[in-house]
């Protein structure tokens, strides 16, 4: 399961995350969601995009450094609670989360959340026993 | 007791035509020693066709080989001694590239010469054996601490072993124990002179009276700077492992260029480009050969510094040459908080490690203390997209590069092309520092 998942590293300059978006849209690559980590010297993107295989092949081209990696994703009930209780499960069984962010959904009663944990096996055993809907490529499409 | 004037009056005020005499004839016996003991040496005048025959004092000096920085770590370790080791009583070192360290021999008595020459420091300095000696020089390999922790000895001066770091504590004993005379580096003394002035002590409460700096490259106006703060007379002192350590050449009470010991040290400067001997007064490279050195005798050895002389009387009575302070170097060595750091030992590290060699290097001064980056181009194939990953390699890389040069850069990863090149070529040291006037 877990769904690919774009990494660009760049430099924190203003106009390169222009310039990576310029690129992934000349090539007629959706984007899903992006998030950006950053740090005085350098910036991390990652990218849910449609065709992440083609988008890592564009953005080397054009001279970036570029990777795929996959993910966790998950949907939770978009009420109060619905991610706590999602985290909770994790806790409980020592995940370990290193970043998170959400995804764009057109489903109003879900939220959708990607993350890279420890162990990312454990993480989609505990979700599922815990009946928490994970995502894969087909499904994120909705 | 009577405040001499000079360490070693007999050889500081020698009349100069005297002093050309005593260098030919210790020129004669030092070339001999040379040949009969470094096969290198030998090796390298009979390429040149010079026998130590053709060597009849400093007129014939010209004839001889250049020895150079690469001719010590290829002769690393033994290769240039000159006397058997059983009469060798101590190493001193300094960075080399590529791995390999300079390594200096001496003997009981060339380290008597090398303390003689710091005391001489001392005394132009005004320091008697009422003195108390703080010595924030580095201790160990590195003859900042080793050298002048001697001079003080033969002076008669208390002296502070103090070595460098811990501030704190530096600032308690230099208080507590009414240190009179502090040796360090400019940069360090500007430091300190900061921390005192944050406590609250102004010059006059503050127990110095005369600082020797030296180790690295300092301006008229961080020398204003350090007097001002901590109420003293700042002296300069210049030297190198090679030759001895510090104390080869150092200023007097003018402040008008540092005398060469010239009764030990033989100086010439030299067309860097084409090894000819330039004369008085034109700016070049300093040579130096040692006359009295017994473990490892440089003959012409290149410093890379360049510098002028001058033969001008100088107020002071001393009648040695003396040197102004050096403009810049005819290499790409880099003088980091007093740490001699060539930008090929870091494209070592980095080859080593599994970076490309696609790295500048940031120096700056914050607080009078330098500052010194590295950034690193990251190979696309070692992109991992956590940040946790990549501060870890950092940190390793960092580690890497202290274990390599003795002195702990912060390591940037960044990404491809972010290093500025110019023209196509890769700036790779951008030094904002005013070293030199």
């Amino acid at each position: 399961m877990g769904i690919k998942q774009l990494s660009v590293f760049c430099e924190n300059k203003r106009g390169t995350l222009h310039e990576i978006t310029d690129v992934i849209a000349a090539a007629g690559i959706d984007l899903r969601t992006m998030c950006v980590a950053d740090t005085s010297d350098y910036g991390i993107v990652r990218i849910i995009a449609d065709r992440p295989e083609e988008a890592v092949e564009v953005l080397r081209e054009a001279g970036h450094t570029a990777s795929i990696r996959e993910v966790t994703a998950f949907a939770v009930p978009d009420v109060p609670g619905g991610l706590a209780h999602a985290l909770s499960v994790l806790e409980a069984n020592g995940v370990n989360i290193e970043y998170m962010y959400a995804l764009v959904t057109t489903r109003t009663e879900k939220a959708f959340t990607v993350m890279r944990t420890d162990d990312s096996e454990k993480a989609e055993k505990v979700l599922t026993d815990a009946g928490i809907e994970l995502l894969d490529e087909e499904t994120i499409k909705n | 007791m009577e405040n001499k004037k000079y360490y070693q009056p007999e050889f500081e005020t020698m009349p100069v035509e005297e002093i050309k005499k005593l260098q030919s004839e210790k020129l004669v016996k030092q070339v001999k020693h040379v040949w009969d003991n470094v096969p290198y040496y030998r090796a390298k005048m009979e390429a040149k066709g010079v026998t130590p025959d053709d060597i009849k004092g400093i007129e014939d000096l010209h004839k001889l080989p250049f020895i150079e920085k690469s001719d010590l770590r290829d002769n690393y370790p033994y290769g240039m001694l000159a006397k058997p080791l059983e009469d060798c009583v101590r190493i001193q070192s300094t960075s080399g590239t590529t791995g390999k360290r300079v390594i200096a021999y001496y003997t009981q008595q060339d380290i008597d010469l090398w303390e003689d020459c710091c005391a001489r420091a001392l005394v132009a300095a005004g320091a008697d054996k009422s003195d108390v000696v703080q010595v924030s020089y580095g201790y160990g390999l590195f003859t900042g601490g080793p050298g002048l922790n001697g001079g003080s000895h033969k002076v008669g001066c208390l002296t502070l072993p103090m070595s460098s770091g811990n501030t704190e504590r530096q600032i308690q004993f230099m208080t507590d124990l009414k240190a009179t005379v502090l040796c360090c580096t400019p940069s360090y003394a500007a430091y300190l002179g900061e921390s005192l002035k944050e406590m609250g002590y102004t010059p006059d409460t503050i127990p110095l009276k005369a600082g020797i700096f030296g180790a690295e490259p300092w301006t008229a106006e961080i020398r204003k700077n350090i007097e001002e703060t901590l109420g003293i007379k700042a002296y300069d002192i210049y030297g190198l492992t090679e030759i001895s350590g510090p104390g080869v050449s150092f200023e007097c009470e003018e402040q008008g260029g540092m005398h060469i010991n010239e009764d030990h040290f033989l100086a010439e400067i030299i067309n860097p480009e084409t090894g000819e001997v330039l004369p008085e007064g034109t700016k070049g490279e300093l040579v130096f050969t040692c006359l009295d050195k017994e473990a490892f005798p440089m003959l012409r050895y290149r410093t890379r510094d360049i510098c002028v002389l001058s033969r001008e009387k100088c107020s002071c009575g001393r009648t040695f040459i003396r040197m102004a302070k050096p403009m810049g170097r005819s290499d790409d060595m880099m003088i980091i908080r007093g740490v001699n750091v060539f930008p090929s030992q870091i494209e070592a590290v980095l080859l080593k490690e599994g970076f490309s060699p696609n790295y500048q290097i940031e120096l700056s001064r914050v607080n009078n203390s330098d500052t010194f980056d590295v950034y690193v181009e990251l190979p696309p194939e070692q992109f991992d997209d956590s940040v946790k990953t990549i501060a870890a390699k950092e940190k390793s890389l960092r580690d890497a590069l202290r274990s390599m040069l003795g002195i702990g850069p912060a390591v940037h990863l960044v990404a491809p092309k972010t290093i500025a090149r110019s023209e196509g070529k890769a700036v790779r040291i951008v030094d904002k520092r005013k070293l030199h006037d």
